[in-house]
């Protein structure tokens, strides 16, 4: 029983991590090509999971829902870039930081102004919403089996995008000299609201997948917002490897630490005592993990400078 | 004007608020001003780092919560009369102001000094985020530790006192406020004009020759940091009086987002700046309020129409002689 459990909670970790993964790749993208710090990226997490919902209803497909999240959001993604983060390039991280703070008052005032203060449900369709057997007399939800997929495929999608494509060469070489690729007839500016587009549309896409097992309301971004630079600080700025890597680990820490360590202090303390320091703890211990992290490795796991 | 008689003015005015707010039969005026001026003594303490420092602190709400926790908690105990068990030690919680002023100095001084230590090995956008990080700890911790109301915080029953003064009477308060704002001007012009204030601007214009006059400018940072979050810890304490009430709102990184944009709004390298951001934060947010429901998008255009186009904020817009641009790259 304990072992089952134990890997019952490894997967959700896992799912967790694969979700913190699509939040996490736009992220580093725009750090790393742009240099820009995106605060309001939990928006297009948001606007993702409300154009699902809305979709949702509309058609009553959940497929539909789902793609459309990633387009609403990219469309999105591009808008605010040529009106707003575009602006922002040039100016120091204060500037980026206290824009992108605003930008989040807008979009998420906008959404209560457009939905009202209510949360939305998404439900997952019947077809998905049961459980099945694994070797080892494993039950686990199916619905949470096919997000690890998603976000597995993902990442690897994102890989050969990266490191096989042209875009990704033209991604990659404007992270190190963005003035020799404009002067060797890359549009920058268009490569740079690909980027933005891209990594708004994976967190769209992730808003709609986290939103339909919890609820879709405004300000379901932000708490993951923050996890998100967790992971990427953790895996080293502009790194899709290391956002991978960071998101598995932040994941599979979370987890664990909230089901692991109540465990942990019930061997020292009595079982009351052990809940309470164990889940106080456990709230903290990927900040923890972060913290410990950077004071070994201040630029993180893979990072380059 | 010159930045001088601005100065001046701001201290005036708003050492008349109380009195304006008799002859208006709204006593409402007085306790939002003492909000107003308990938010510029925090982002007058986050200014040092920020401003004259270059240190992008994200998670000064750290500090700003930190303080309003050890005055509720002193409170609670002292109400409850259960005395405060560290490990071995005992000790009775207090009601006492002056008391509960020093304890808050004392221990968000020792939480910079943890938190300046580990963020200052880290620069750049690492250093913001670590900042965040340690904030978002003490959040996390805030809710999930139910001995103080975890989520839904903890109410002081009545606001801690001061010998001879009546603490409930809000034009009281407000010039104990008011007092502290004062205190913290001059200490912090005092710190930026000594030894350590001037090799603090250096350290944040080019650490290397710093190093080369023989000043360790890691040093000079993190002195700065603690300064920077003691004071912003005393702003929280104010701030849990003035509410009588403590949740984990206080430190949230929303908190310490805002505390950072009143410090921009009224202007950076500039000692008042942050009165005059607290003010039009405020004002903007009751005014705003008082329209519309979602003031926080208007809120947001504000900002933003600010960042992109006003740079310089509020205090250089009022001020006439150009200051030097040199200091602000």
């Amino acid at each position: 029983m304990e072992f089952q459990l134990l890997i019952e909670q490894l997967l959700n970790g896992l799912q967790f991590g694969t979700m913190l993964f699509l939040m996490s790749a736009g992220l580093t993208l725009v750090f790393g090509v742009m240099g820009l710090i995106n605060l309001a990226h939990g928006s297009f997490y948001m606007i993702g999971a409300f154009g699902a919902a809305l979709l949702a209803e509309i058609t009553g497909s959940f497929f539909i829902a789902l793609i459309s999240s990633f387009i609403v959001a990219m469309f999105a993604g591009v808008i605010t870039e040529i009106l707003v983060i575009r602006k922002l390039y040039k100016k120091d991280h204060l500037d980026q930081v206290l824009a992108t703070f605003a930008l989040i008052l807008i979009f998420s005032e906008g959404i209560r102004w457009i939905f009202g203060a209510y949360p939305l449900y998404l439900n997952i369709p019947l077809e998905l919403n049961a459980s099945v057997s694994l070797p080892l007399e494993i039950i686990y939800s199916k619905y949470r089996l096919l997000i690890i997929a998603i976000g597995i495929l993902i990442a690897f999608f994102l890989y050969i995008l990266t490191s096989k494509t042209l875009l990704g060469i033209r991604i990659k070489a404007g992270q190190n000299d963005r003035e020799m690729i404009s002067v060797l007839g890359v549009n920058i500016k268009t490569l740079y609201t690909i980027v933005f587009a891209l990594g708004a549309a994976l967190a769209g896409l992730s808003g709609a997948l986290i939103g339909a097992i919890q609820s879709v309301e405004v300000g379901m971004g932000e708490p993951v917002l923050i996890l998100a630079f967790v992971v990427i600080i953790i895996g080293g700025i502009g790194s899709i490897k290391g956002a991978f890597v960071g998101a598995l680990l932040v994941g599979v820490t979370d987890t664990l630490g909230r089901f692991l360590l109540p465990e942990l202090f019930k061997l020292f303390f009595d079982n009351a005592d052990a809940n309470l320091i164990g889940s106080s703890i456990a709230s903290m211990s990927i900040y923890i993990l972060m913290a410990i992290v950077l004071i070994f490795k201040p630029s993180g796991l893979f990072g380059e400078r | 004007m010159s930045e001088k008689k601005l100065n001046f003015l701001i201290l005036i005015s708003l050492f008349f608020v109380p009195l304006f707010s008799i002859l208006l039969n709204d006593i409402y005026i007085t306790t939002l001003f003492s909000k107003i001026i308990i938010l510029a003594i925090a982002g007058i303490g986050l200014n040092l780092i920020l401003g004259y420092g270059g240190m992008v602190s994200f998670g000064h709400a750290a500090f700003f919560g930190l303080g309003g926790y050890v005055t509720g908690i002193l409170a609670f105990h002292f109400n409850n009369y259960e005395p405060i068990q560290i490990l071995v030690f005992e000790f009775e919680g207090t009601n006492q102001l002056l008391f509960v002023w020093i304890f808050t100095l004392i221990f968000s001084s020792l939480l910079a000094l943890f938190i300046g230590y580990f963020s200052l090995r880290t620069t750049g956008v690492y250093f913001i985020m670590i900042t965040l990080a340690f904030a978002q700890m003490l959040y996390y911790f805030s809710i999930s530790w139910p001995t103080y109301g975890g989520e839904d915080g903890l109410s002081l029953s009545l606001r801690n006192e001061i010998p001879f003064l009546n603490t409930m009477d809000p034009i009281t308060f407000f010039y104990i406020c008011y007092v502290w704002l004062i205190i913290a001007i001059i200490f912090v012009k005092f710190i930026l004009n000594s030894p350590l204030g001037i090799s603090l601007k250096a350290s944040k214009e080019n650490e290397d020759r710093v190093r080369s006059v023989g000043i360790n400018p890691k040093k000079v940072k993190l002195i700065s940091f603690i300064i920077s979050g003691a004071i912003t810890g005393l702003a929280g304490s104010l701030y849990a009086d003035l509410n009588r009430f403590v949740s984990p709102t206080i430190l949230s990184w929303q908190m310490s987002g805002e505390i950072m944009i009143l410090v921009i709004l009224g202007g950076m390298f500039r000692l008042y700046g942050p009165i005059l951001g607290a003010f039009f934060y405020i004002i903007l947010e009751q005014f705003l309020g008082g329209i519309t429901e979602n003031w926080q998008f208007w809120l947001g255009f504000i900002i933003l129409l600010e960042v992109l186009y006003a740079k310089a904020g509020i205090m250089s817009f009022l001020i006439k002689d150009k200051y030097d641009e040199k200091t602000s790259s």
